[in-house]
């Protein structure tokens, strides 16, 4: 009766998944999204504890109440800087998770293999356990390049791509030696080994500048490996749950993709972002700088400003300064918009939760190719922290490695002001021809305490 | 009467295609929260890792590979949900947008 009636509760909670993500469609409904979610959660947890004969409770009990007690404070004390790190460290969380039931599952199976080991059951073990093992090392790359503990230029060495299929190539026999002898229990370990190291060596070689798109592909693989997991135990709650989070995956890698010119071959194995010493780049052309006063006051009588974050932004902790600045100008009359690039910050969508943060009201932020029609007819752009996705050289320079990559159309505003520590090039190592047009100012300092004195001097305008 | 491997494979099909186009529609506002959401709901291989640690014949394997299992993906469930409801919290409207700009 119970085995019948769990069924029925995961097809809700299968339901309450997908309304769950549909709900994140606008902010004003995403509160219910993650309700649902939570809802279709507990449902399909609380249906597992009463359908099945589930034994040593000491052991899930602990298991629970650790895992509650370290994601609490997980949730809550994480700077929103930080989600980017979080989430690697979450699709590491997950991957590992199912490829250790995996391994328990083989190890308890193999002994009656003629029964219980069926080819599709032993191909989605394999799988299963292949995606999570190298997913959980290759997050953790992720994540250590993300919180700075590993270099963040790309490592490379001769034969790189080929040392990879090799790993892959015997990784890939070994699982199909298991599927077809389920007995050669010896190979398991060898095969985890090898799908673990591959997960290390598959990230090295991507460089920082990647992580968006690379965080988007490591959760489609998590969720792939979930998906595994249903195959192997006949659930298909787990199935339709892998789905999601693989087709989320699969769609915000190839949006990310997209905003960066590349594809997805380019990516893994084109070790990007590797400067390449160009010497000739030493040539100092004129470029026009300004004070906070002369920025203060042209910021003042503009009608319109559209300001172009970028990650700098965020690393100067200058979120909240960006809102005094915004509040300001809003309040004289001038309308202040923002565009955000799709891979301004390190995740997808991150530069828009960083400036939620700092009460930037939603409404005022807009995707780059919404907005990129209004800057020909704005006043002023402001780009702060940001490089890369407002070079021109992306539109016409054929020779540029950023070529062909979609920007924001900062250039085509009748001022542009650029806030900017140096005019050293940025992370990417490649020349900001935007720095040297006749309509743009540099502002030379960090972008927080300059902002700082730009606000200095907009009260001061008003008293006189 | 179809296998399990074939009922799987049907609705893996069917929710893939749910999924890209549920996904599609999603606000770019909302993308970091979305792939916690996702991240979250992904951790339902709880299930999966309750029923390896808890069936009646687990070995010790099982039970030590499955507890570590269940560590991790009920934190990816607390964590996941939590901080994705404190990211949602923070997108608000302009106070006085619908006054001024209704229906935008």
């Amino acid at each position: 009766m119970t085995a019948h009636l769990v069924q029925y509760i995961y097809i809700v909670s299968a339901a309450l998944f997908i309304l769950s993500l549909k709900w994140m469609n606008h902010p004003a409904s995403s509160r219910r999204g993650v309700f649902a979610g939570e809802v279709g959660m507990l449902l399909a947890i609380a249906g597992t504890f009463l359908a099945f004969d589930v034994h040593n409770w000491t052991w899930i009990v602990a298991a629970f109440f650790i895992g509650t007690a370290a994601g609490i404070p997980i949730a809550y004390i994480m700077p929103m800087t930080a989600v980017p790190q979080r989430t690697a460290m979450s699709h590491a969380c997950g991957a590992l998770a199912a490829a250790l039931v995996g391994t328990a599952e083989f190890y308890q199976r193999q002994p009656h293999a003629a029964t219980e080991l069926p080819g599709f059951v032993m191909v989605a073990l394999v799988v299963e356990t292949l995606l999570g093992f190298l997913t959980f090392t290759g997050s953790l790359m992720a994540m250590g390049k993300l919180q700075e503990v590993l270099p963040q230029r790309p490592i490379t060495y001769r034969n790189q791509n080929a040392v990879n299929f090799t790993l892959f190539a015997i990784a890939a026999a070994l699982a199909v030696r298991l599927v077809l002898v389920p007995t050669d229990t010896f190979l398991f370990p060898i095969f985890a080994g090898l799908a673990l190291v591959f997960g290390v060596l598959l990230i090295i070689p991507i460089g920082g500048a990647d992580m968006p798109t690379v965080i988007a592909i490591l959760n489609s693989y998590a969720g792939l490996s979930a998906c595994a997991m249903g195959f192997a135990l006949g659930n298909n709650l787990l199935v339709v749950a892998g789905a999601l989070d693989g087709s989320s995956g699969l769609i915000l890698s190839i949006i990310m993709c997209k905003a960066m010119n590349r594809s997805f071959a380019n990516v893994l194995f084109g070790a990007f972002g590797q400067v390449q010493a160009k010497a000739g780049h030493a040539e100092q052309r004129p470029y026009r700088s300004a004070g906070p006063e002369e920025a203060a006051s042209i910021l003042e009588s503009a009608g319109s400003v559209i300001i172009a974050p970028g990650y700098g932004l965020a690393v100067a902790q200058a979120q909240h300064k960006i809102r005094e600045l915004y509040d300001l100008l809003m309040r004289r009359g001038v309308d202040v918009k923002f565009a955000i690039h799709p891979v301004a910050g390190r995740m997808p969508g991150h530069m828009n939760v960083l400036l939620a943060e700092a009460d930037i009201p939603y409404d005022r932020l807009f995707e780059m190719d919404d907005i990129n029609s209004e800057f020909p007819q704005c006043d002023v752009a402001l780009v702060i922290g940001a490089n890369d996705v407002t070079n021109p050289a992306a539109r016409s320079d054929k020779t540029s490695p950023i070529y062909g990559m979609p920007i924001l159309d900062v250039d085509k505003a009748r001022t542009v002001m650029v806030i900017k520590r140096s005019m050293n090039p940025g992370f990417a190592g490649i020349d900001n021809p935007l720095y040297y047009l006749d309509k743009t100012l540099m502002l030379f300092g960090d972008a927080k305490a300059f902002v700082s004195e730009i606000i200095k001097e907009l009260p001061a305008r008003v008293s006189a | 009467m179809p296998s399990n491997l074939e009922l799987g494979l049907f609705v893996f099909m069917l929710a893939t295609f749910v999924g890209l186009e549920v996904i599609r529609k999603v606000s770019p506002l909302l993308h970091t929260p979305l792939m916690s959401l996702t991240n979250a709901i992904s951790a339902i291989s709880v299930v999966g890792a309750i029923l390896i640690t808890g069936a009646a014949h687990a070995t010790m394997l099982s039970k030590v590979l499955g507890f570590i299992a269940i560590t991790a993906v009920v934190t990816n469930i607390v964590s996941g949900f939590l901080i994705t409801d404190r990211m949602v919290k923070m997108f608000k409207k302009r106070p006085g947008a619908g006054a001024r700009e209704a229906g935008k």
